[in-house]
């Protein structure tokens, strides 16, 4: 028996025990949702066939909306019916257009989807090497106002909402400027202010959580190892420090990019972005009940999905994620 | 300081263990940390109980105060099983028996004062340091401490005076049986001293009984009179302490201990040492 | 040992002061906003959309209604709704966070898992939902955000309260039979306070931005009431004819979050220094100070020479006070002392691996040829010296393979191969008894056992035969037997061949079982140099050697007259502690303690003379036996 044996299992097995246990976890996500979406039509207060016709429609008008609708069947029954459309790819159609609901994601979730991927990118992008610059530059103390403005600029940005940053943004390139297109999704170019108006804020604040987590990790008795091998620079920071620090920052980061998909909803409607945030913001306002199902649905797994490229990322960059609990490492 | 045979066994047993299983993880996988373990502190005596990281002697501790349940086997306070004891009786006993942890800087509440730690183990349910205070400070002298310490917050004292005052703390409930666990090792040794002596004179003057839980042998040494040895789980060997850890250890394990010791005589030449003695390579949490 | 002051001033917390001034200027203009400038914000008047000018600083709406006045009137209602989101959020939260972690294991496995997923959904898309289900209006808004909110505050209660009830004081109590209540309000709630109010603030930040938000899209405040949010959207609408009109809204929202975070990191960064008790430097400077100008002093023939080291910290303390030794080719040299000596920082100076902020000095330190002042030659210096750390799991990189780092310097620096490096290295792992190299260089730190870890580190450190090791407590962390293994092949490495070994150690009875010479370091000096034969035969001068000799159980029983039989009853103690560094007396650092001392030894530093064993710095060195009598009697 090797000395060595630490209850050890190939690498492979570790990854396949990971990814089944994720992928359950993702399945126990969807139930959530389906069952989350399924309930909101159930929760409505009053009848949401009255809320979704006008408030002078006839009593015939309504029965008529509450069976169309399902409504008149035994809950159970309508959950079924629900699952199985939702298995056929049948998310209804809606009360407003009585366009299918699955056409309308298929149409609108590339926008939605572009954005997204673009906004997580920019915010790595500039996140990561400005937090580990400032943490380096700073190390111990060092050039006190470098580090203030830092803190203060990334606290300021942190707190301005996508909202308020795409407003700004549109005052300053669109109408002052009148270097881009203010809205739509009209040229490449139009991709630019939405993109900035979602990622500044979450870039922001992962700065600070980089800048935090490398100060964290330069001070690590592996790093000190490090610096005992006189090591340069480059295999000092890039070796040593950046996949230490990718993990806690992307444990605690993953919840900001999930979070950015709710930037994305508020932020499409300021541009007129044709995705599915601004279109679920329209269903809600006119109570289009199928359209905020099946939207909700899939900004949720999408959400779910971010997550768990966050936690695969992690995976392969500390293969202790792999196997312990993760409970204690997210707890902040 | 050596008792003879006739009085080690005539004094009552306080604490006993009868073939303690402990496992942690789920029933299906349970992993046994302590497999049967049979252990006895008689009155008025200091068991050492001696083992490396993994052989479970803080699982032990933990169960014989009850904070742990066995899987098998059961603990008697003063021949009552807690498990069988009904609700006072359960408090009664558990105050009997006082564990002193390992670190002293997670061992007190950071956001109370000395006095008022002290003056909780005198009275748990309506402890104020204003009623208590004579009694707080009597012990916080026995501890060797001043009395305003009694209204300083942990951060204010150094490692061992803080282990001083988990000593005043476990003491002052009145138990019968102490349980000290490691409570030296994360201390300086001329601060070790301080402690050690501080419970030497303690025993004295109070009549106590210990369990005293360390990996240093020198240590278990001198202030035990007798000694169990843990290893993986299981009492490999026990008897008085001048016994197993002086002239005549029986079992190898005992042995290969001894042997490690670095008690400032040279160590044995490296041709001289096994090439790769029955140490356990196991990843085990330490604690 | 001792902890920071337990509140900072203020003035070092400049965020909490500009947070909680921000917070309170809001809160006041929330109560007197709609008071002093209601009626204003209600008046239409002609000049509709006007710039901002002296009349109307940011200018007008749509109707002629003055915006600054508008956005301050809007403070109360952005304020309450936000407070009440916020109360929900934590309410709600740490009802179910503390229901979560009375339950069973399995629920609470469970809900955890629940909480965690809730979590990850973005709050924003949760208030959507709740405010579809509900309607658009303020009161949705409010439930919508603010149940929205409660997972992160569940999720903190329950990892809380398992933490913190796991903690040694909460399980003292318990066994103290305090009761339930107690335990709850003495001992936990004041432990958990802290993180529970920082996430109050930063939530509140989040509470406020999330619940204009839906205002701002039309699903919070209903017209004709208005918040921040539905006035900023009505200011994007006129976003082409006047700018300025979103500018004030924007502004509120950004500035009250920022000051709600800046209170809350103020209130994190205070508990992290409390818990942590990091020092943190104030200015720092990491340099070696040129050669003094005894350069030409006689540093011997040894393989490393070091005379009149010091190093000190920002504020100019000597931290390590004149330090001067040798180490002979091959010797093993042991350097003793308590916490606080100056013993590591000793080495880390020779090593130049001091932390940030720390300052060197020395009339020699020179490494064989090596200068090792200034900027000695990274090559050099990585290959000529070996270091060891104490705790061989932190201080190997866990995301990379142990093949890697152990072969790290020869590939960086010897230009080695990655074939030949792995040679070397795997053939430094047989020496040090490592049954399947290959295997260990295959793994993770992570899957080894201490003691593996430790003779891979040993392994590494000499497969670039360097002329010094230079091993800091490496067998601290180890287990008895394990350590007693790591010191035969530290001490085998040493023996075998050109490399010598500095061994830093608390533990008087590992240097003399192991080194050839001791070094005896008190309060950043050191005091006494001596063979350890002589430290075995309690020959030992210095009295501070002698204290700690009969206060370590293992060398006083060895020494005992009886040879071990039987143990003394009591440990010889030394009365006080040893002085702080900035507060070191003018004489001999141990004099206050010592029961030798002369009036001399209060007033000037002695210097070493030599004992026949070594040199020790004492006006009175003992020169009877040792008896092992307490030094102190108490």
């Amino acid at each position: 028996m090797s000395p060595l044996s630490t209850a050890r299992a190939r690498p492979g097995r570790i990854w396949a025990r990971f990814l089944l246990r994720r992928l359950l976890g993702l399945g126990a996500v969807l139930v959530v949702l389906v069952t989350a979406t399924f309930l909101i039509l159930q929760l409505v207060p009053g009848d949401p066939a009255r809320a979704a016709i006008s408030v002078d429609a006839s009593p015939e008008e309504v029965a008529a909306m509450r069976h169309s609708l399902g409504l008149d069947r035994p809950l159970a029954e309508q959950f079924a019916s629900y699952v199985g459309g939702l298995l056929t790819g049948d998310l209804g159609t809606s009360f407003q257009t009585g366009e299918a609901v699955s056409r309308i994601i298929a149409t609108r979730l590339p926008f939605t989807a572009q954005l997204a991927v673009f906004s997580v990118l920019v915010a790595l992008l500039i996140a990561v090497p400005a937090g580990v610059v400032v943490a380096v530059a700073c190390r111990g103390g060092r050039r006190r106002p470098l580090d203030t403005a830092f803190t203060t600029t990334a606290s300021v940005v942190g707190c301005t909402p996508e909202y308020i940053a795409g407003t700004l943004l549109v005052l300053l390139f669109a109408v002052t400027l009148g270097w881009l297109p203010a809205a739509g999704a009209a040229t490449p170019a139009s991709l630019l202010l939405p993109v900035a108006a979602i990622a500044l804020s979450p870039a922001a604040a992962l700065a600070r959580i980089v800048r935090r987590e490398t100060a964290v990790v330069l001070e690590e008795d592996y790093l000190r190892t490090a610096r005992a091998k006189r090591l340069g620079g480059w295999a000092l920071y890039a070796r040593h420090t950046l996949p230490n620090l990718l993990t806690s920052t992307l444990t605690m980061g993953g919840l900001l990019l999930a979070g950015l998909m709710g930037g994305t909803v508020i932020v499409e409607s300021v541009f007129a972005w044709p995705g599915l945030g601004s279109r679920v913001v329209q269903a809600i306002l006119v109570r289009d009940f199928p359209v905020i199902q099946g939207i909700v649905l899939v900004i949720g797994l999408m959400a779910a999905v971010i997550n768990l490229l966050v936690d695969v990322c992690l995976g392969v960059l500390d293969p202790r994620t792999l196997t312990g609990k993760t409970e204690e490492a997210s707890s902040s | 300081m050596t008792a003879t045979e006739s009085d080690r066994t005539a004094r009552p047993a306080l604490l006993r263990a009868e073939g303690v299983t402990v496992g942690y993880g789920s029933r299906s996988v349970a992993v046994p940390v302590l497999r049967s373990v049979d252990l006895e502190l008689r009155h008025g005596r200091t068991l050492g109980l001696v083992g490396e990281s993994g052989s479970g002697k803080s699982t032990l501790a933990r169960t014989l105060v009850g904070l742990l349940r066995p899987s098998a086997g059961r603990v008697l306070h003063e021949g009552r099983d807690l498990a069988s004891a009904d609700r006072g009786e359960v408090a009664a006993l558990r105050r009997s028996v006082q564990l002193i942890p390992q670190d002293p800087y997670a061992s007190l509440n950071p956001r109370m004062t000395v006095g008022a730690a002290i003056a909780e183990a005198v009275d748990p349910r309506r402890a104020s340091l204003r009623r208590h205070r004579s009694e707080v400070e009597r012990w916080l002298g026995l501890v060797a401490l001043d009395p305003d310490a009694a209204d300083r917050h942990p951060h204010a004292f150094s490692g061992g005076q803080r282990q001083r005052i988990a000593v005043a703390r476990a003491l002052a409930a009145r138990p019968r049986v102490v349980i000290a666990d490691e409570i030296t090792s994360a201390l300086d040794c001329s601060v070790q001293a301080e402690v050690l002596n501080v419970l030497a004179d303690l025993r004295a003057e109070l009549d106590l009984t210990m369990l005293f839980i360390s990996h240093d042998l020198s240590v278990v040494r001198l202030v035990s009179d007798d000694v169990a040895v843990l290893y993986l789980g299981r009492v490999v060997e026990r008897g008085e302490v001048h016994e197993v850890l002086g002239q005549a250890p029986a079992h190898p394990y005992t042995r290969l201990l001894l042997d490690s010791v670095p008690d400032g005589r040279e160590l044995p030449r490296p041709s001289e040492a096994a090439a790769e003695p029955l140490t356990p390579h196991r990843a085990v949490p330490r604690g | 040992m001792t902890s920071p002051p337990r509140n900072p001033t203020l003035l070092r917390r400049p965020g909490l002061v500009v947070g909680t001034a921000g917070l309170l200027a809001v809160l006041v203009l929330a109560v007197l906003g709609p008071w002093v400038w209601g009626d204003q914000a209600a008046q239409l008047s002609d000049s509709t959309r006007a710039a901002p000018g002296a009349d109307h600083w940011l200018g007008t709406d749509a109707l002629g209604r003055d915006v600054l006045a508008r956005t301050l009137t809007a403070t109360r209602l952005t304020l309450q709704t936000t407070a009440l989101a916020t109360a929900l959020a934590a309410s709600v939260g740490l009802l179910l966070g503390g229901t979560i972690w009375l339950s069973g294991p399995r629920v609470r496995t469970a809900g955890l898992r629940i909480i965690d997923v809730l979590v990850a959904y973005p709050a924003l898309i949760l208030s959507l939902l709740v405010a579809a289900v509900v309607g658009p209006g303020p009161t949705a808004s409010v439930l919508a955000v603010g149940v929205a909110g409660s997972p992160a505050f569940a999720r903190l209660t329950a990892n809380l309260a398992g933490s913190v009830a796991a903690r040694d004081y909460v399980t003292s109590a318990r066994m103290l039979g305090v009761p339930k209540h107690r335990l709850f309000l003495r001992h936990m709630l004041p432990n958990m306070a802290e993180p529970l109010l920082v996430l109050v603030s930063v939530a509140f930040g989040t509470i406020l931005v999330t619940l204009s938000g839906l205002s701002f899209l039309g699903l919070g405040a209903q017209p004709p009431h208005f918040d921040w949010g539905s006035l900023l959207s009505e200011g994007l609408r006129e976003l082409h004819t006047n700018p300025s009109q979103a500018l004030g809204p924007a502004l509120a929202i950004v500035l009250t979050g920022t000051c709600a975070g800046l209170v809350g990191d103020a209130v994190a960064a205070g508990a992290d220094a409390r818990s942590s008790g990091v020092r943190v430097l104030a200015r720092s400077t990491d340099e070696t100070s040129a050669p003094a100008a005894g350069t030409g002093a006689d540093s011997g023939a040894g393989v490393l020479g070091v005379r009149s080291l010091t190093v000190s910290d920002a504020f100019g303390t000597r931290l390590v006070d004149g330090v001067s030794f040798d180490v002979g080719p091959g010797e093993i040299v042991g350097v003793v002392g308590e916490s606080g000596s100056g013993k590591t920082l000793t080495a880390m100076a020779v090593a130049r691996l001091l932390p940030t902020g720390l300052r060197t000095s020395a009339e020699v330190m020179r490494l064989g040829d090596l200068d090792l002042h200034g900027r000695p030659e990274a090559r050099r210096l990585a290959l000529d010296l070996g270091v060891v750390f104490q705790d061989p799991l932190s201080s190997l990189n866990p995301a990379l393979r142990m093949g890697t780092q152990l072969t790290e310097v020869l590939r960086t620096h010897a230009r080695a191969t990655p074939q030949e490096a792995h040679e070397r290295v795997r053939r430094s792992l047989v020496r040090m008894r490592v049954a399947d190299p290959d295997e260990l260089m295959r793994s993770y730190p992570h899957q080894l056992s201490g003691g593996m870890r430790q003779r891979a580190m040993i392994a590494a450190a000499l497969a670039a035969a360097p002329k010094l090791i230079i091993a800091d407590e490496p067998t601290t962390a180890l287990d008895m037997t394990v350590q007693a293994d790591v010191l035969r092949l530290l001490r085998e490495a040493g023996r075998g061949g050109e490399t010598a070994v500095l061994l830093i150690s608390h533990d008087i009875a590992v240097v003399s079982s192991v080194c050839d010479r001791a070094l005896v370091m008190y309060s950043g000096r050191v005091v006494e140099s001596l063979d350890t034969s002589a430290l075995r035969g309690g020959e030992a001068a210095h009295p501070y050697t002698r204290a700690l000799l009969s206060a370590t159980p293992a060398a006083a029983l060895a020494l005992a007259p009886t040879g071990g039989g039987a143990p003394p009853d009591r440990l010889a103690t030394i009365p006080g502690r040893p002085p702080r560094p900035g507060l070191r007396p003018a004489g001999c650092a141990f004099a206050p303690r010592c029961s030798h001392a002369l009036d001399l030894c209060h007033d000037s530093v002695p210097a070493p003379v030599g004992t026949g064993t070594g040199t020790a710095a004492c006006f009175a060195p003992v020169t009877a036996p040792h008896d092992n009598a307490p030094e102190d009697a108490r």
